[in-house]
């Protein structure tokens, strides 16, 4: 049977990681390198890296990065952040990225996605959506779009430039273009629960896990291990992404393991 | 000793750095190419790959390949093919038009709706026969698998592995100095480096 799967993500900003990672026994606990290796050892079932530098000369440094680690993982990771182009996608794959992840550039351009998809295959493009829910009083935003424009009866709102920027596009539509479009998984944040660590916002998610063909990483708002089972066996996510509540050892991959297969989720079993 | 040569086919079919590492790792010497003379002189070869059917046999054709690869075969010179290079080992595929390596009868097909595709993540193998390149790897080991068609051998009897998702499929196919999984060995942790360190030894034995 397909294991549901575990993913620690990692932020990282001019090549180091950030959100405090002091519990980890590791020299350098801001390495990537040495983190990703960290998390592979604990069982984690794929990884992501998410480059949140804001400047664009950080290229060839987060390229190093995705080398180094290629270099020492052999489990699957997902590669985020700035990408705009075909050209931008390849290097990352060439770099030893396995996956990679678009998100604002493939709102404000939804043809990167068939073109990436075409040329590297789907299996390797992931959409990353960031939305919040619609709450009345939301100023309206022009959507470009009519057929993905928020409606009466949209309740997401997709949002670009991490988050910053409101589109006035309906998630669910967005959801559902994408994975037309190509995309091979969607990586599904709210940026509501995001940090706080209350649980994932299983509405948004089931939602659209159960529209959508291809599977959906929740993502935001890990806290606690009922959180992680709530995503997998209520909402019908395929895989649970967390950052905090691994980074700062609140929980261990295992402990989530543990946790989850004695409730009866599938769980690849750590070596 | 001179040590162990393999040649990673080189067709265009995504990235093939993580194979060269697992196969390095014990002590290979691995060569990423799209040389027909360095697949000949090889003593083994990889042709892992990721991506459609059509444009890697194109592709394939195009650099002439393909004697080259069936000649190392026909030689029973040890071989792996990963992901698409188990799909291309056989007559054809629903997901294109072209011809595919033809090596063994039988044809690729699309997983069947109803759940998510691709089926993407860590799967088990449940093992039907025996084969050197999978000593050690105990029955129901997961392994990481991503793709959206399988294969389906007509001679049952090459059948190495299934994995069950909505339907039972093909992960694995073995004859003689052959194999070939669905699943990513360089991609499923230990588990998966056994395989390739079995595929070494197998071929620094020859």
């Amino acid at each position: 049977m397909l294991t549901k799967r575990i993913i620690p993500c990692l932020d990282v900003d001019g090549g180091r990681v950030v959100k405090g990672v002091s519990f980890i026994e590791i020299r350098d606990a801001g390495d990537p390198v040495q983190l990703a290796s960290y998390y592979d050892a604990e069982g984690a079932d794929e990884l992501v890296l998410l480059d949140i530098t804001a400047s664009s000369d950080s290229r060839e440094i987060m390229l190093d990065v995705v080398r180094e680690v290629a270099e020492r993982l052999f489990i699957p990771f997902t590669v985020g952040g700035g990408m705009r182009s075909a050209a931008d996608v390849r290097l990352m794959l060439e770099a030893g990225a396995d996956k990679v992840s678009l998100n604002t550039a493939a709102v404000q351009n939804p043809d990167l996605v068939g073109e990436a998809s075409d040329h590297f295959g789907s299996q390797c493009i992931v959409v990353a959506i960031d939305a919040t829910a619609v709450r009345p009083g939301d100023p309206p935003v022009p959507c470009a779009d009519p057929t993905l424009a928020l409606g009466s009866s949209s309740r997401w709102q997709v949002y670009i430039h991490g988050g910053r920027t409101p589109t006035g596009i309906d998630a669910l539509q967005w959801a559902i273009r994408a994975a037309d479009l190509g995309a091979g998984e969607l990586l599904l944040t709210s940026m509501d629960t995001d940090g706080h660590q209350t649980g994932y916002d299983l509405d948004m998610i089931r939602q659209i896990s159960q529209t959508v063909p291809i599977p959906v990483i929740a993502s935001g708002g890990a806290g606690t291990p009922d959180h992680f089972l709530d995503a997998l066996q209520d909402a019908k996510a395929d895989a649970v992404l967390a950052a905090s509540v691994f980074h700062f050892g609140t929980y261990r991959v295992k402990d989530i393991k543990d946790f989850l297969s004695e409730r009866g989720v599938p769980m690849r079993p750590i070596d | 000793m001179a040590k162990t040569t393999v040649a990673i086919v080189d067709y265009d079919a995504g990235n093939l750095r993580s194979v060269q590492k697992a196969l390095e790792k014990f002590g290979a010497r691995a060569e990423i190419t799209s040389s027909a003379a360095v697949i000949e002189a090889a003593d083994a070869v990889v042709v892992p790959g990721q991506g459609a059917c059509d444009s890697s046999m194109r592709n394939l054709r195009e650099r002439e390949l393909v004697d080259p690869i069936r000649d190392s075969i026909a030689s029973g010179r040890p071989f792996l093919g990963v992901c698409l290079g188990l799909q291309l080992l056989l007559d054809a595929s629903d997901e294109g038009e072209e011809p595919c390596l033809g090596i063994a009868r039988g044809r690729c097909r699309r997983l069947p709706g109803g759940q998510k595709i691709p089926h993407m993540g860590w799967n088990q193998v449940v093992w039907r026969k025996q084969h050197p390149f999978f000593e050690g790897v105990p029955n129901g080991s997961h392994f990481y698998f991503v793709h959206s068609y399988y294969a389906d051998p007509e001679d049952s009897s090459i059948i190495a592995a299934a994995t069950d998702y909505g339907v039972e499929f093909c992960s694995a196919v073995a004859w003689d100095s052959v194999a070939a999984v669905q699943f990513h060995p360089e991609k499923s942790g230990s588990i998966g480096l056994k395989i390739y360190e079995n595929f070494v030894r197998c071929a620094s034995e020859r």
